[in-house]
Order: structure tokens, then C-alpha cells, then sequence
């Protein structure tokens, strides 16, 4: 076992994980944070999406003692303290952008990835974006408007409904 | 004016908030005190014999808590199949024994023999490879047609072949259309495949049973559609345990898409061994496990007959479908390719003759059951494709033999036992050409061509069948369970109230689309009522979701117990208001007397039904809660049209999806944005059907397509923009709300568009040999075709 610690939302944990133990289980089982979602084994849907020393990474393809000593944000941390949404979380509930809610996170924290580096992406580039992150209920049409409204882009006109 | 709440808002969702935020409770998420993991050793060949099982060295290892085989299960109920088809000839289906842990043999690459509790997942995981297997393999059943021959292996050696039934419908109608055909102007003939697919909801599966021993009681968290249907085929036939000790929690589930409906061997083993244990039990899929556990859907191999006369009408059709049902027969399965598909052929065409012959098939793959729309995709895919095909052959416009071939009267009886009760095929074809702008499609083929890309336009129109019911015909049908549903409206005294509804919510939006209706009818804020679903404990009974039947079947029920309600509460508000109960109007909260300016508000009737002190006790009871059980006397049947444009580059065959637009009729709406958003998701997994998703099987039975590596789920960059409208509404007749269910149409529609687009674009483009394509319309499928 090895003794880990991090910053997870702005909070400082440890903890003790086998060598095999990937953040997710981590995240999920030993801090209780299970907004962080494990949808496949292979890294390819994206549910798990959380941030790493600012930057979006799967956590089913990561070791937890890996981000030892890391700063990490997981979807639990992205509302302010009083409970409002964040800007993208807000979007996704105004333009219906989940369903089910069980890829959402993972696209919440993608999304916010993107619009760091890329403040008023395209159609084209959002969708580019979201290779890594698999939703099966919205055919995607709600989430990408909802990414690019949250961009500060009228989406009014983006397609008739 | 858009309404800002009530039926016809786009109220948004309140379940969002948890979703977003990290909060939502999904079964694996659930962990109780001292549970131990359960890891399940599958099969790893398609067939074979199990010579011995030998667990010594695994029970010995670290953690291990027990081991299990199908030796555990002998004497108890094997996993129960819910419907039962008969043939042709009169006799009943072949129903083969379906164990928890497989007794004997193995029938399927995944099916379980070993069930290895331990402490930790790992510590099972580690176990597990410890145990040493000696299984005999045997000839492996895959391709159908191979699997009816006299010399083929016999998936299930106590019956007499893997015939599971052959049936046909309607037979009396049989010698008419083979009549008919020989008699036609014109016959078009197409052979096709509907691909095996794996619906592939984003959450697994999940099971933990934990076990109550004072009080006998076992509780059942599942990732289920129909939490009360799992505790009926569970409790009563297999573990026997009755509904008063048993549980069954299907808290927040992440996507269903029907392969949720359906009880899993891994459900019982979870139950069952936490009362063996006296400790709960839990089982998270991964997903490798899903591909190999999860019931598949389609895999029809088809051919589809049109007959038509000399003006181009339809006169008969004719189809003979194989198809599979996998080693097992799961919960609904033997339905799909019969009551839910040939009631369906008629689409949406006065064809007088039909006759549908399905010859359902075992084989060592995994059981296949209801995925988004099961049986009538199917249905509508190859009636749309033959269409599309004499279309072609007689030299006409597609939209134009269909128009031509349209049903216009209401109530419509179709020679396949269905009465369709309102529809307007024209209002939704005139809808579709107008958001398509079909108008403008040659310029926009003409700009493809000059990019040196093939450009080509599917239309197709659908109808599906939602809300199957009523109880007593599907009992006739084979139905082994009722398919009403229920539920309780429970107004507390403050008059907020918790409305306990059997239909569950996997992303269908309920907790904020149900409140909407009960707020139209007494007029009080949406924000007063809270929906409660998916805990056996705390409803009455249900029969769950799927076939898009919650608005029209648990809705309508949910109608009557509120109308029940406002009786109630206008006997009070008479009461209090000292007037005659004919007299009295509930409007926007309140009670009022006709005629005069004396009323009561809501919150005054609740608080009096709960604090009577001034109250009629002689009449009728204290309290304010109200159960309805709603039986619909027909299905509903949504319909629409649907237009794709894809271009195709010819040098690679790659085809991608321009533009998508959907003119459907849904009845009234409650919540468009919610509906709309249900189309989008139907559209992206029928787009998924059309280009990219394939569940293959090698000859030798192995699952070639196990993971999402090997699975091409659609990504976003798959799809474009939907354009979507629901304005056409002929309102269902026989249920209270007039709605008739959204959640399939999209996967129904959206696949023969694809590839109608597909074979339009060749043909446009020179390549006049290619008639069809199967689904997946892949980019060496279509090069191949181009250059065949």
C-alpha cells in the first residue's frame, strides 16, 4: 500500500491505495465522490473526466498514485458553495443538454477543458472536442449547443426544433 | 405564447440539478456496511459441456467468502421468460430452462458459471483465476439459417431442434397474399439484414442485495426499467420469496433503451446469495461484461415482398423473417419479432393483404430482447426500404407512392389486428418537406457534386405502437403479465403533494414533465408536487418504462387518481363554503362557488382534510390520497416522416449525415423541449444502427465486438445538427391526456432514411447496380458496393 495525498476541490485529502488502484476508485471509493462516473474499461466514453493540475484527464487511465501530490477537480467541486451552477452547468439545464445524467459529468468537465483553451469554439470544434466523451441519450445536438452557449454564442439559430 | 408551466411548457428539468452537480444517486453508488463483491467467471466458448468445476484452491485464497456454481441452483426456478408465442400450427414456443449459473453446459461466450464472493472485488477477481475448468467444447450454433438444418448442433440438447417457434401472421391471409402476389402488375423483392445491436445505456448494470435476517427481509438495488416487474419474476419464480419481504430499488439509472427491462441472472444471484450469506452482495458490470450479458437487440435476416397493381398501389405484402433469439429466451423476447412487429406492417399504407412468417432461432450468442423500439424498427425498415425500392424500379417518386398509398380514414383497421385511431400521414409529409426544405435539395446535390462528394435524400415515414395494452388482449397474445399501470397521489395538509407513479425515469425527464400535468389540473405551482418512482416500497405497484408507454399509461393513471382527488376535495370545499357541491369550480388553486365571490384556496380544502375539525366526518373520510389503476383499451400510434441528405465521398465510401430532419405526430405534448430532446437521442442511435454499429459474432460464436474499441458508438462529430418539429398533433382518442408516446420514434425512423439516402446518392451518382446496402452502412461496404 502506499500513503497518497492530494487537493481534491479545494480540499486536502490522503489516503492509503495498492499500487493497481486507478483515481477513479479512488475518487469514487475512498473519498465518496461519486459524481465521477466509470462507463467502459477502455478509456474510450469518458464519463470518468476530471482535472488534473488543470488539465482534463480520464481517471479510469490514470493511477491514483499518480496524482499523488496533484490538484484535482471533479464535478462536485464545480458549483459555487451556495449551490448555483456554474456557467456550463447552467447551460446544460437551460438548452436540455442530459438525460439520463450519467455521461454528464464527464462532458461538464470536458466542456470546461475546451472553453479554456478555446473561448468561443465552433460547431465543428466542440464536436472535435468531445471525441473522447460517449453520450447515448441526446445525440449530442442539446450538448454541443449547450457547450456553445455557455461560450457567450447565440444558438438561437443553430439549428430549427 | 409559449406556456411558462403546465401541459405545453418546456418546463425545465428539476432531476438536472443533481445530475449536474455530482449528486444523483445511481445504483453503484450505493455501498452497504460489510457488503461483499461479487466477480462472475464466464464462458469463455460458445458451447460446451462442463466436465468439472473445481473451487477448492480459489475458496482458499485471500478474502474469499464463497463460491458459487450452478450446483447452488439446482431445485430453484430458473430465470422466467414473460411471454409466450404460439406457432403457426397451434402449438405453444419451445421454452428452454435458463439458469442462474449455467448447469451442464454453456450456451454463450458470457454466460456464467461461477459466481466467486469475496471480501473485495479484487480479492474475487484474484480467486477466480485460481479455479480450475474443465469444459468440453462443442460445435458452436451462430449463423440462423445454419441452425435449422436437420445435421446442425442443438443449443439445448432436450429440445427437438432450435426452431423456437415458427409463426405466422395473419395466417388465415396467407393463400390471399400469395394470391395477390402471383397477380401483381409489379412485385419488388429485397433481402436485408437488421444488424445485432447492443443498446449500450452509458451506465452498466449494477445489482446489490442486502438481507434483512430479524425481519426476513431482502431488499434489491438494480439498474432496472421496471423495479416491480423485477420483484414479480424474482420473487415469484425464481427465488420465491413473497412481495412483502422483498424490495425491489432502481434508484437514479443511467439509460435503459429496453435492455434494462429485462431480469438478469445477476439480480437473483445478488439477492439470493445475500440471504445465503446474511450480507450483502454486490455486482458492478463492467463494460466487457455488458456485451456479453446485456440482452442484444434486432438481428432479423429478412425477406420483404410489395406487390403492386398497374396504377402503383399497394396490394400485398409478404415477409419471412429469421429471427434470433440468442441461447436463452430473455424476459420479453419470443414478443419483439411477432406481436410487435407484424402488427406493425401495414405502416402507414391501406395495403389490404399481409402476411408476416417469423422463424424465431436459438443459437450460442447472447439472448437478444427489446432494444429502443423493438420489432417495429425492424418493421418499418424493410417496408421502407421496398418501398423505396419499387419506387425506384417503377421509375416514380418515392414521396409520391407513399402519399399515394397513404391511409386518410380514421379510425383505420389494418389487415395486421391493429386499429389505428387518428393519424394525418399528409400533415406530417407536407410538415417534412417544409423544415427539410426538400424544395431546395437538387442545388444542394448540385454543390456536393461540384465538392466531387455524392449527395442523396431518404424520406421515409414511420408509425409505431406505444402503450401496448389492453391486459386482456395481450394475455391472449401470450402476454404473461398485465400492462396497466398505477399510481397515488398523496396531498398533504400544507397541500404539497408526493405523487408515487409505477413508470420509471431513465433520463425520460418524469419528475418534471409529470408534475406539469397535475399542475394544469388543479392549478397550483408545478414546484408543489414531487414525483416519487422506481422503490417498490414506496409505490403502489407499476409495470415500468419502455415502449413509450409512461405519459400515456402511467400518466393517464396518474389523471384519474388526481381526478379523483379534485371529487374529494370539491366535497370538502362545499363543506367549507357552505354550498352545494354541483356548485363548486376548482380555477387556479381555488375553490369558488358559481355565481358568487365566496372561495377557499387550495392549501385551505388540505389542511381541513387533515385537521377536520370543521368537516363533513359523516360523509366522507379525513385525508387526501388517491390511487388509480389505468387499463388503456388500445395502443397509441405516433407516426411521422423523416428525411435524411448524406454525401458520400467516393473515394473512401465514407458517408456522412448532412442533414436530419423529423416531422412527427405525438399527439398532444407536455413537455416539447423534453420531447424534442427524446427524438434527438432516438435520431443519434438509429444514425448509430444506419452507419456504424455492428454486434459481430465469428463463426466459432466469439464476440468479436466486446468493447467500445470494437463497438462504434456514434461520437458528436458523427452526427449534424436534428431538425426537429412535433407542431402536427392528432390527439390519441382513448386516453385522458390525448398523447400517445415519444421516446422510440427517432431509433424507428431514422434508419431506413439513412440508407434510402445512402442508395440514392449511388444511384444519382452512376452507380446504378447498387440497390441496397446493409446496415452498417460502413465506408468498405459502400466502397465495395461502388466497385462491385
Amino acid at each position: 500500500m502506499t500513503k497518497i495525498s492530494m487537493t481534491v476541490n479545494g480540499k486536502s485529502v490522503s489516503g492509503e491505495v495498492e499500487g493497481r488502484t486507478l483515481l477513479v476508485d479512488f475518487l469514487r471509493k475512498d473519498l465518496r465522490l461519486t459524481g465521477t462516473h466509470v462507463g467502459c474499461d477502455t478509456s474510450q466514453c469518458g464519463a470518468c473526466t476530471v482535472h488534473v493540475d488543470g488539465v482534463a484527464v480520464k481517471s479510469c487511465t490514470m493511477l491514483a498514485a499518480e496524482a499523488d501530490g496533484a490538484t484535482v477537480a471533479t464535478i462536485e467541486g464545480q458549483a459555487a458553495p451556495d449551490g448555483t451552477l456554474n456557467t456550463i452547468q447552467a447551460a446544460f439545464q437551460e438548452h436540455h443538454g442530459l438525460q439520463c445524467g450519467f455521461c454528464t459529468p464527464g462532458m461538464v468537465m470536458a466542456a470546461a477543458d475546451l472553453l479554456k483553451n478555446n473561448p468561443k469554439p465552433t460547431e465543428a470544434e466542440v464536436r472535435h472536442h468531445l471525441e473522447g466523451n460517449i453520450c447515448r441519450c441526446t445525440g449530442y445536438h442539446n450538448i454541443v449547443k449547450a457547450i456553445m452557449a455557455a461560450s457567450g454564442q447565440d444558438v438561437s439559430q443553430l439549428a430549427a426544433e | 405564447m409559449p406556456k411558462d408551466s403546465g401541459i405545453g411548457a418546456s418546463s425545465k428539468r428539476r432531476e438536472d440539478i443533481r445530475f449536474l452537480t455530482g449528486t444523483g444517486q445511481y445504483s453503484d453508488d450505493i455501498n452497504i456496511h460489510g457488503q461483499a463483491h461479487v466477480y462472475f467467471l464466464r464462458s469463455d466458448v460458445a458451447h460446451g459441456r462442463i466436465n468439472k468445476i473445481d473451487t477448492a484452491a480459489a475458496s482458499a485464497m485471500p478474502g474469499v467468502v464463497r463460491i458459487f456454481t450452478g450446483a447452488d441452483f439446482e431445485g430453484i426456478g430458473g430465470l422466467p421468460c414473460g411471454w409466450q408465442v404460439t406457432d403457426r400450427f397451434g402449438a405453444v414456443m419451445k421454452e428452454p430452462a435458463h439458469p442462474v449459473l449455467a448447469q451442464g453446459k454453456v450456451r454463450h461466450v458470457g454466460d456464467p458459471i461461477c459466481a466467486i464472493v469475496a471480501d473485495t472485488l479484487e480479492q474475487a477477481k484474484d480467486a477466480a483465476e485460481a479455479i480450475e475448468l474443465d469444459i468440453a467444447e462443442l460445435p458452436a450454433v451462430v449463423n440462423m439459417k445454419d441452425a435449422l438444418k436437420p445435421t446442425s448442433a442443438k443449443v439445448h440438447d432436450d429440445l427437438s431442434d432450435n426452431l423456437c417457434y415458427d409463426w405466422g401472421f395473419v395466417e388465415d391471409n396467407r393463400d390471399a397474399v400469395d394470391q395477390a402476389i402471383k397477380n401483381a402488375a409489379h412485385v419488388t423483392t429485397l433481402e436485408l439484414v437488421n444488424n445485432r445491436l447492443v443498446a449500450n445505456p452509458m451506465e452498466p448494470r449494477v445489482a446489490v442485495g442486502d438481507y434483512n435476517r430479524a425481519n426476513d427481509e431482502s431488499t434489491l438495488y438494480t439498474t432496472s426499467q421496471n423495479p416491480h416487474v423485477i420483484r414479480l419474476l424474482m420473487g415469484a419464480f425464481v427465488l420465491g420469496i413473497p412481495e412483502h419481504k422483498l424490495r425491489v430499488v432502481a434508484p437514479d439509472v443511467g439509460g435503459g433503451f429496453g435492455t434494462k427491462i429485462f431480469h438478469y441472472a445477476e439480480e437473483a444471484f445478488c439477492t439470493f446469495a445475500a440471504r445465503q450469506l446474511n450480507r450483502a452482495v454486490k455486482w458492478t458490470s463492467s463494460r466487457s461484461e455488458a456485451f456479453m450479458s446485456d440482452a442484444h437487440g434486432r438481428d432479423h435476416v429478412t425477406k420483404i415482398e410489395l406487390a403492386l397493381d398497374a396504377d402503383n398501389n399497394f396490394t400485398a405484402v409478404r415477409t419471412e423473417t429469421y429471427a434470433n433469439m440468442g441461447a436463452y429466451l430473455s424476459t420479453f423476447a419470443p414478443s419483439v419479432p411477432t406481436w410487435l412487429h407484424g402488427t406493425l406492417m401495414a405502416g402507414t399504407y391501406k395495403t389490404p393483404l399481409i402476411y408476416v412468417n417469423v422463424k424465431a432461432v436459438f443459437t450460442n450468442t447472447v439472448p437478444v430482447d427489446a432494444y429502443r423500439g423493438a420489432g417495429r424498427p425492424e418493421a418499418t425498415y424493410q417496408l421502407e426500404r421496398v418501398i423505396d425500392k419499387a419506387a425506384r424500379e417503377l421509375g416514380v417518386d418515392p414521396i409520391a407512392l407513399r402519399r399515394q398509398n397513404f391511409i386518410t380514414q380514421f379510425p383505420y383497421a389494418t389487415p395486421v389486428a391493429v386499429e389505428y385511431d387518428t393519424g394525418d400521414y399528409e400533415a406530417t409529409m407536407a410538415k417534412l418537406e417544409e423544415i427539410a426544405d426538400l424544395s431546395g435539395f437538387e442545388a444542394r446535390r448540385k454543390a456536393s457534386e461540384a465538392k466531387g462528394k455524392l449527395r442523396g435524400l431518404g424520406v421515409n415515414c414511420y408509425i409505431e405502437a406505444c402503450g401496448i395494452a389492453p391486459s386482456n388482449l395481450v394475455g391472449q397474445l401470450g402476454a404473461r403479465a398485465g400492462l396497466y399501470d398505477a399510481a397515488t397521489v398523496r396531498v398533504n395538509a400544507t397541500g404539497s403533494i408526493s405523487v408515487m407513479v409505477g413508470a420509471h425515469s431513465h433520463g425520460q425527464g418524469h419528475e418534471t414533465a409529470f408534475p406539469q400535468v397535475v399542475a394544469e389540473m388543479l392549478g397550483i405551482d408545478e414546484n408543489m408536487i414531487d414525483i416519487v418512482h422506481g422503490d417498490s416500497s414506496k409505490i403502489p405497484f407499476g409495470m415500468g418504462t419502455y415502449g413509450s408507454r409512461s405519459i400515456a399509461v402511467c400518466g393517464s393513471a396518474m389523471v384519474r387518481a388526481t381526478e379523483k382527488i379534485i371529487n374529494k376535495a370539491k366535497k370538502i370545499a362545499s363543506h367549507l363554503l357552505e354550498a352545494s357541491e354541483a356548485d363548486i369550480e376548482l380555477k387556479g388553486g381555488h375553490f369558488s362557488v358559481k355565481g358568487t365571490d365566496k372561495s377557499c384556496a387550495w392549501g385551505d380544502v388540505t389542511l381541513a382534510a387533515y385537521v377536520p375539525h370543521n368537516y363533513p366526518l359523516e360523509d366522507i373520510e379525513p385525508g387526501l390520497e388517491e390511487t388509480a389503476f389505468y387499463d388503456p383499451s388500445n395502443f397509441t400510434y405516433p407516426s411521422g416522416a423523416y428525411a435524411c441528405e448524406v454525401e458520400i465521398d467516393p473515394d473512401t465510401g465514407k458517408v456522412t449525415v448532412e442533414r436530419f430532419s423529423a416531422a412527427d405526430d405525438f399527439g398532444n405534448v407536455i413537455n416539447p423541449m423534453i420531447v424534442t430532446g427524446q427524438v434527438h437521442g432516438g435520431i443519434g442511435q438509429g444514425i448509430g444502427q444506419a452507419l456504424l454499429e455492428n454486434c459481430a459474432y465469428d463463426e466459432n460464436g466469439q464476440l468479436l465486438s466486446a468493447s467500445y474499441m470494437d463497438y462504434a458508438m456514434p461520437r458528436a462529430s458523427d452526427v449534424p445538427f436534428y431538425t426537429v418539429d412535433h407542431s402536427c398533433q392528432t390527439p390519441c382518442t382513448h386516453n385522458p391526456l390525448g398523447v400517445k408516446g415519444c421516446g422510440e420514434a427517432g431509433a424507428i425512423g431514422s434508419p431506413p432514411a439513412v440508407v434510402n439516402a445512402v442508395v440514392d446518392a449511388l444511384q444519382s451518382g452512376g452507380f446504378k447496380h447498387v440497390t441496397h446496402i446493409d446496415m452498417p452502412v460502413s465506408p468498405s461496404r459502400v466502397w465495395a458496393a461502388m466497385n462491385g
